[in-house]
């Protein structure tokens, strides 16, 4: 590089390739899908209307918040306990959270999305024990139905809901802690109002992350929801692979970015970007 | 508020604590009185904040029993013991108000709203945090939030109050400002209070007695006075502040104490001969020495030579050196100083008997 070239120069030059990338292989294209939503078929705010109005549009909106924020719930919930585990346990326990964190990450999102379909069907794992044990005489329906494609975003979801919660547990203080105990405080009443509350900015974070995600799942749903559970990302592939109404499905993408945009923007005031990985 | 008669008195007997090969504290017996004010002083690494964390129960000690008012509390965990804890960094809950904090203890206990309110008023009132109530500890000062710690350890009457250095991170303005308030809440409430230091004249000066620790053991427990002029060993002796020591040949008992030869001079000092053996150390304070022209046969008295001076403001430090090469060190007021360095530099040092005191020779 030559020597008049400044840092800043220099930084901008690394960062090109990626922002170019992105430019023509995301926001170039975007353009075009916010285009179509304005243009197909006739020019004109038609297909917002439609989006307005369309009830079957709108249940799918309903479902996809409604599953999101389910969804959103239980990772939240489950990655509290293992971030416990992983940030204050002992070194072996540990070992074993951080495992059981890093090793979905490892495993292709559709691999996982057919094991739980295998798992969880009408002559799946679970239905042939609790018959076996006498527990149900007929198989739950498990799958190709809401309930599934919680279980499945929700498992997918939780090692992305941990990062934010450890950063937050790990730069807390442990003498606001003992502090709590040395003054009288239970172990449970120390860490239902101390050490959660302290960690809200994590549970906020993490809370955000998922949520976004969920907004935005195709595959999980799409198998696991098996055509009867259809979430906004599945209605626009549907819209303009399959109908094809390339406009209705251009207005739902430009929706669907925006509100995910603004939550976005929301998530960075809670969290640093770096506390996200 | 506070019952004298809830002021715990509290008993270690032999207590020790290993963190693996690593002996943090070593056969510590020692009787913590009711209402007494005892503060650990010491080195970092020497113990004492181990000690504290176990009177708090953070801690399990390896060896050794705990009694609280007779009964024994080696076992018992940390939230049973109801001892106030005020931490380096003072550890306030971020979350919660000024109120909600001292609030804590009390409906930690379940007691009645009415009581709560009643008792957070007395406690802000008395610490002077009127009108912070509602603030958070991060728009607190550093001496404001000394004093929310204060509070919030001390608003549910405990038996005893732990302070585990802190004052650390106040200035020194400050830092004199809140040893005096604390004097004052230990009269008060007459709780006992345990203060853990490294920082000497704090000890002296706030405590009824001391506790000095070095490398795991207790060394000597005393009233400041007490410890300060009459130190079991060179580094209690040390620790507490500046001391001069010179080495001393035919130690031997006297009337009313020993005499030894010091630069084949005879010295009259305090102390038990037969306890030292024939070569010891004696150790005179600074303060306590003076500078003069010549000794009187008889007196106690040393001929030095005056070699470098730092100017103090309200004294001069005058570094001198003896004629065999021992150093020492006095403050002098200002035109003693002068003379004595313009007087070819050779003076005597004086001190009365008394003052002196044998050490045992070889260090520890």
């Amino acid at each position: 590089m030559k020597a008049y070239l400044s840092d800043r120069m220099g930084a901008a030059l690394l960062m090109a390739p990626l922002l170019l990338f992105l430019g023509a292989a995301y926001a170039w294209p975007f353009f075009g899908v916010v285009n179509w939503s304005f243009t197909l078929p006739e020019p004109g705010l038609g297909q917002y209307g439609t989006l307005l109005s369309d009830p079957l549009v709108q249940s799918v909106f309903v479902r996809t918040l409604r599953i999101a924020a389910i969804v959103t719930i239980v990772s939240v919930a489950a990655a509290y306990a293992i971030t416990v585990v992983w940030v204050r346990g002992t070194p072996a326990q540990r070992v074993v959270a951080e495992f059981c964190i890093l090793v979905p990450f490892w495993i292709s999102v559709l691999t996982r999305a057919f094991g739980w379909v295998a798992l969880l069907s009408n002559r799946g794992l679970f239905n042939t024990w609790l018959q076996a044990i006498g527990f149900i005489s007929e198989p739950l329906t498990l799958v190709r139905n809401e309930f599934g494609v919680i279980v499945g975003m929700t498992h997918f979801l939780i090692p992305f809901a941990v990062f934010p919660l450890a950063s937050s547990m790990r730069s807390l203080d442990d003498r606001v802690l003992l502090a709590a105990r040395g003054l009288g405080s239970s172990r449970m009443r120390t860490f239902w109002s101390v050490f959660v509350p302290m960690t809200r900015s994590g549970i906020i974070g993490s809370a955000l992350i998922v949520f976004v995600f969920s907004l935005g799942f195709f595959v999980t749903p799409a198998i696991l929801g098996g055509g009867r559970s259809v979430m906004v990302a599945e209605l626009i592939y549907l819209r303009i692979f399959q109908s094809p109404d390339w406009g209705l499905g251009a207005a739902i993408s430009v929706v669907l970015v925006l509100f995910v945009g603004a939550l976005m923007a929301l998530v960075f005031r809670y969290v640093r970007p770096r506390q996200l990985i | 508020m506070q019952q004298p008669g809830r002021a715990a008195e509290i008993k270690a007997i032999g207590i020790g604590k290993s963190f693996g090969s690593f002996r943090a504290l070593d056969d510590l017996t020692l009787d913590i009185g009711r209402g007494e004010f005892l503060t650990l002083l010491g080195p970092s690494g020497s113990g004492k904040t181990t000690f504290l964390m176990i009177l708090a129960g953070f801690v399990q000690p390896t060896d050794g029993r705990l009694f609280s008012d007779g009964v024994d509390i080696t076992e018992r965990p940390a939230e049973q013991r109801a001892a106030g804890m005020v931490f380096q960094g003072y550890a306030l809950f971020p979350h919660m108000s000024v109120e909600a904090n001292i609030a804590f203890p009390l409906k930690v206990r379940k007691k009645s709203a009415a009581d709560i309110k009643r008792r957070i008023s007395e406690m802000i009132e008395r610490v002077g945090l009127k009108g912070h109530e509602k603030k958070l500890p991060s728009q607190l000062s550093g001496g404001q939030q000394q004093r929310v710690a204060l509070a919030r350890a001390l608003v549910f009457e405990p038996g005893v109050l732990l302070l585990d250095e802190p004052f650390s991170a106040l200035d020194k303005g400050l830092r004199g400002q809140m040893q005096a308030e604390m004097k004052r809440l230990h009269q008060e409430t007459g709780t006992t209070f345990v203060f853990v230091t490294h920082d000497q004249s704090e000890a002296l000066a706030l405590s009824s007695r001391v506790a000095i620790f070095n490398h795991g053991k207790l060394l000597q427990v005393g009233a400041p006075d007490e410890v300060y002029d009459r130190p079991a060993n060179r580094f209690v002796a040390e620790f507490l502040g500046e001391i001069n020591m010179l080495p001393l040949k035919d130690v031997r008992n006297a009337d009313n104490g020993a005499i030894g030869l010091c630069e084949d001079r005879t010295i009259r000092l305090r102390g038990n001969a037969s306890a030292v053996g024939s070569t010891a150390i004696l150790a005179i304070r600074p303060e306590y020495m003076s500078i003069a022209p010549e000794a009187a046969a008889g007196e106690n008295g040393i001929a030095a030579t005056a070699v470098a001076s730092t100017y103090l403001g309200a004294a001069t430090r005058l570094d001198l050196t003896t004629r065999q090469g021992a150093k020492l060190t006095v403050s002098v007021p200002n035109e003693v100083a002068a003379s004595a360095l313009s007087k070819g530099n050779s003076v005597w040092l004086t001190w009365p008997a008394e003052k002196g005191f044998l050490l045992p020779d070889g260090g520890q």
